[in-house]
């Protein structure tokens, strides 16, 4: 099956993690964020928030074709 | 003419003269007075937020005077929270000032908050906050969060019915003690923004206005200038 393209934004200490194609992002349909989240080689609890077009998700969401994936860390100083 | 007539000049017509009277019979209180809490309380001073409950048991450490507008040479190794009444007193005399140097703890929290409109968050450790959030519901008031690490930040608005904490940092049995800030540091400009987008969101809230971040998170990075309000439900 062909391949799907999302939009992927990683935040602050994530951003090292970025793929170079991260505007034009190429998963297999049904791919789940944990899947992505594993390929990038994101350490275990570097990630907090997950958002799919400006909405909170869990991990186990499946990307759509378009969708716009942002992964969001820990954040608590003041 | 006094400088009590012409305080206010330029809050107008931004507020109107009801909204700056119901400023005025307002009571916040903040918690933290670092690289929040200080811009917070000036902010809400200087707009004229009548009460602030200011607390904060720490005190200045060399380490502060990089973001922390409180902080000066001459205060290290003493209270926040006086520096804080002092600096509210000379800026705006108006307003009443209740300085609180003690820790906030679960046991004290309510007390501390209980008789306020509205309180800030302005901590440093997740678990506090939790404790936080769980005070302010028993209060029955709503609660604006900040938090920063190096040129990120996030705000929120937790009304006392709402999950609130639990959807941004996950369950509190499984929490870190600090997020990324430990690696990241915090940065003075980054601290003032959120605090910034927290003395906002206090005065919507009192004043019952404008878009109130309720169930979303404003999330913030300063490297790609990026913003953007996320659903949290």
């Amino acid at each position: 099956m062909a391949k799907i393209q999302i939009t992927l934004k990683l935040f602050a200490t994530l951003a090292p993690y970025l793929p170079e194609n991260a505007d034009h992002f190429q998963i297999e349909p049904g791919t789940t964020v944990q899947e992505i989240m594993r390929s990038l080689q994101l350490p275990p609890d570097a990630v907090k928030l997950i958002f799919v077009n400006g909405r909170k998700q869990e991990n186990t969401h499946a990307l759509e074709p378009g969708d716009r994936l942002g992964l969001f860390p820990p954040v608590g100083g003041g | 003419m006094s400088i009590e007539s012409e305080r206010y000049d330029r809050n107008f017509d931004t507020l109107t003269r009801t909204q700056q009277a119901k400023l005025a019979s307002s009571r916040v209180a903040v918690l933290g007075l670092g690289g929040l809490g200080g811009g917070v309380s000036e902010m809400l001073a200087r707009i004229g937020v009548g009460h602030l409950t200011l607390i904060d048991g720490d005190v200045f450490d060399p380490s502060n005077l990089n973001r922390q507008l409180l902080c000066t040479e001459d205060l290290v190794g003493t209270s926040k929270a006086m520096a804080a009444e002092k600096r509210i007193q000379a800026v705006n005399s108006t307003v009443q000032v209740t300085a609180v140097h003690q820790y906030a703890d679960s046991d004290t929290l309510y007390d501390m908050i209980k008789d306020c409109d509205l309180v800030v968050d302005c901590l440093d450790s997740i678990h506090t906050r939790f404790m936080l959030q769980a005070a302010a519901k028993k209060a029955q008031i709503p609660l604006v969060a900040g938090a920063i690490a190096g040129v990120t930040g996030q705000v929120t608005v937790i009304f006392p019915d709402d999950k609130g904490y639990e959807l941004i940092y996950g369950k509190k049995e499984h929490l870190p003690a600090r997020g990324i800030e430990s690696r990241t540091g915090n940065i003075s400009y980054c601290a003032l923004m959120v605090a910034a987008l927290q003395a906002s969101e206090c005065v919507k809230v009192l004043l019952d206005r404008g878009d109130i971040l309720r169930n979303k998170l404003l999330i913030m990075e300063l490297w790609s200038n990026s913003f953007e309000v996320m659903d949290l439900i």
